[in-house]
């Protein structure tokens, strides 16, 4: 529902993404304050914030695959390293610039999300998931195998040089911000566009799509695509930040971990996907802070609760909102704004 | 034959067998469809009038026998390209897109009128904006024609049984078909709510032109909006000709109510 005052009589109007001039108004001002606070936090929360976009950019893939086609996957992480391995070979073997290699990650991760979706595209639900998790160990098994590419040590990647310089934490989070924004852009673009409502049709009724004229294997491929593109670039990313990849970075919990983002922000949803990597990415912050008070409390605990607690506290979490709030967190923001907006006749709706 | 007094048949189905396993759900089906007429197919349950629509719909593959649309050869095509060539349906059972509001269900119908590509809309660059513009424009046409502008934004898995109906119809408006193939339109609705879908559908036919199939078990309303009638038994036709044709034929009063009946009758 829309503020009181404001109408859609143009169908130009109902279609913007920023509406009113308070979105645009709060749009500005978080982009100014998401810009400058950088520079005023200290080192590990640079790092976190830079994590939080990361993150992010590949949990708008799996909204797109999952959220809004209903392709369940759990292999997201392995596509991440299928970006960041092409970015550390292209660039620390071949010389390439890495503004070259960033397009590239985000292709070669796509067209590997496609392989391993052709087969999987005539199954679905519990055997879908089976396969995304098989296609996460095949490629996390072979980056451990080949020794070209650096086998179970992982490799160095080149740091990103702007005028000769590497980037610091503050111009890494900003590159970081803006790739977050222009990935924000994308996934509503494709959400309000003709290839998100075709996405929606499939996951909601793919019988009817089917009879309704949507080729079923090339929209299905269409989001394993976009979804592995945009791991890619997180891959990408995460590769030139840490400028040291190994294949174990990318673990099967780091899947988990998307899924889970995406399940508490709320599936179907780009504000969802970015509240939960928040909320989660937060919440690990904070059991990471609170891990050695609780190891310190609780003497025997020490050496086994302490490196699983965030696990603990992450599955928690999970099994907290798929029973109280199924939608999800940005289902909760959009009643709490429209209990407010209908103040004080906001009566259940 | 009904085709013989008008001109070129819209659709045409010939000698269509269609079979699971031994059961032979269609068992050499002629009929056809004349240009911005009602067609409607009744019979009893497992008669085989779903079946017929899923077979020209390119659900089904049937064994024989071909289906012609505007003399064009349809008979094993895929569903989407069915679709495509302008033969658009509603179901027995509703089978909207939940998650979507009815607009969007409606735009969604309409996908392969698009002609931007997925990646000019991934960059919302070039015709992509105009494009969504004029397609919204038809859409609230549709809307304003089946008076949905109030659930317009709703999203259709909340709505009662009677809208959905209504959307359903939507949809298949929404493709702009020559063709529209309704699979019990009224099935589990009040009068009222029959009334309203029989007006809609009259209309279709006449503002817009489109020719009609219609499956439907309410004799009151087959009789009153049909142009011609075909009765299905056991996948077989046992008789076809206009509305006060049928209600008096005794083959098909007997596969109605049974043989004791109609030799009382």
């Amino acid at each position: 529902m829309l503020p009181s005052g404001t109408f859609n009589s143009r169908p130009e109007q109902d279609i913007a993404i920023v509406r009113t001039k308070t979105q645009w108004a709060i749009l500005i001002g978080g982009l100014i304050f998401m810009f400058t606070v950088v520079l005023y936090i200290p080192l590990a929360w640079q790092s976190w914030l830079i994590f939080v976009g990361i993150y992010t950019i590949a949990a708008l893939g799996l909204h797109v695959m999952t959220g809004l086609c209903g392709q369940f996957s759990m292999g997201q992480a392995a596509f991440m390293a299928v970006g960041a391995y092409t970015t550390a070979t292209l660039c620390g073997r071949y010389g390439l610039s890495p503004w070259i290699t960033l397009p590239l990650s985000g292709l070669t991760a796509g067209v590997s999300g496609v392989v391993f979706a052709v087969p999987a595209l005539r199954i679905r639900g519990f055997y879908l998931v089976m396969s995304t998790i098989a296609a996460q160990f095949i490629i996390i098994w072979y980056l451990q195998q080949a020794s070209w590419l650096g086998g179970t040590y992982g490799r160095a990647v080149p740091q990103i040089t702007v005028g000769g310089r590497p980037l610091d934490y503050v111009q890494y989070w900003w590159l970081t911000l803006a790739l977050v924004v222009i990935a924000i852009f994308f996934a509503k673009n494709i959400q309000r566009t003709n290839t998100g409502r075709t996405f929606v049709a499939v996951r909601d009724n793919d019988k009817a799509a089917q009879v309704m004229g949507v080729n079923l294997f090339r929209t299905k491929l269409l989001a394993f695509f976009i979804g592995c593109f945009f791991a890619g670039i997180a891959g990408w990313l995460w590769a030139h930040f840490l400028f040291y990849i190994s294949p174990n970075q990318f673990a099967f919990k780091t899947s988990l971990w998307l899924l889970g983002m995406i399940i508490i922000g709320g599936m179907g949803s780009t504000t969802g996907a970015v509240l939960g990597v928040v909320v989660i990415r937060l919440m690990d912050k904070l059991v990471d802070e609170l891990a050695p008070i609780v190891s310190n409390a609780v003497p025997g605990w020490s050496t086994q609760v302490a490196p699983a607690l965030s696990l603990i506290v992450f599955a928690a979490v999970v099994i907290f909102f798929i029973m109280v709030e199924p939608r999800g967190l940005y289902h909760r923001l959009r009643r709490t704004i429209l209990y407010y907006r209908l103040y004080p006749f906001s009566y259940q709706r | 034959m009904q085709g013989s007094s008008s001109g070129s048949p819209e659709l045409k189905i010939e000698n269509l067998s269609l079979s699971f396993g031994g059961i032979m759900a269609l068992h050499d089906l002629n009929l056809q469809v004349d240009k911005g007429k009602i067609l409607s197919i009744i019979g009893p349950n497992g008669a085989g009038k779903t079946s017929t629509l899923n077979c020209i719909s390119g659900f089904y593959r049937p064994q024989r026998g071909e289906v012609y649309f505007r003399g064009r050869k349809i008979t094993r095509l895929r569903p989407d390209v069915v679709a495509k060539l302008g033969i658009s349906r509603t179901f027995q059972n509703i089978q909207l897109y939940t998650g979507l509001s009815v607009v969007d269900n409606l735009m969604a119908a309409r996908h392969f009128l698009f002609k931007s590509t997925w990646l000019e809309g991934f960059f919302y660059y070039g015709r992509t904006h105009k494009e969504e513009v004029r397609h919204r424009w038809a859409v609230e046409q549709i809307i304003e024609f089946l008076e949905l502008e109030r659930w317009r934004k709703a999203v259709v898995g909340t709505l009662p049984y009677g809208i959905r109906k209504r959307v359903d119809l939507g949809r298949a408006l929404a493709q702009e078909p020559d063709l529209l193939l309704l699979d019990e339109p009224m099935a589990g609705m009040n009068v009222e709510e029959k009334e309203d879908m029989a007006r809609f559908i009259l209309d279709v036919q006449e503002d817009k032109g489109i020719s009609i199939v219609l499956i439907e078990h309410d004799m009151g309303v087959v009789m009153d909006i049909a142009d011609w009638i075909v009765v299905l038994d056991f996948g077989k036709k046992i008789a076809e000709g206009v509305p006060d044709a049928i209600s008096r034929d005794p083959v098909v009063i007997k596969a109605y109510l049974g043989e004791q009946a109609s030799t009382t009758v």
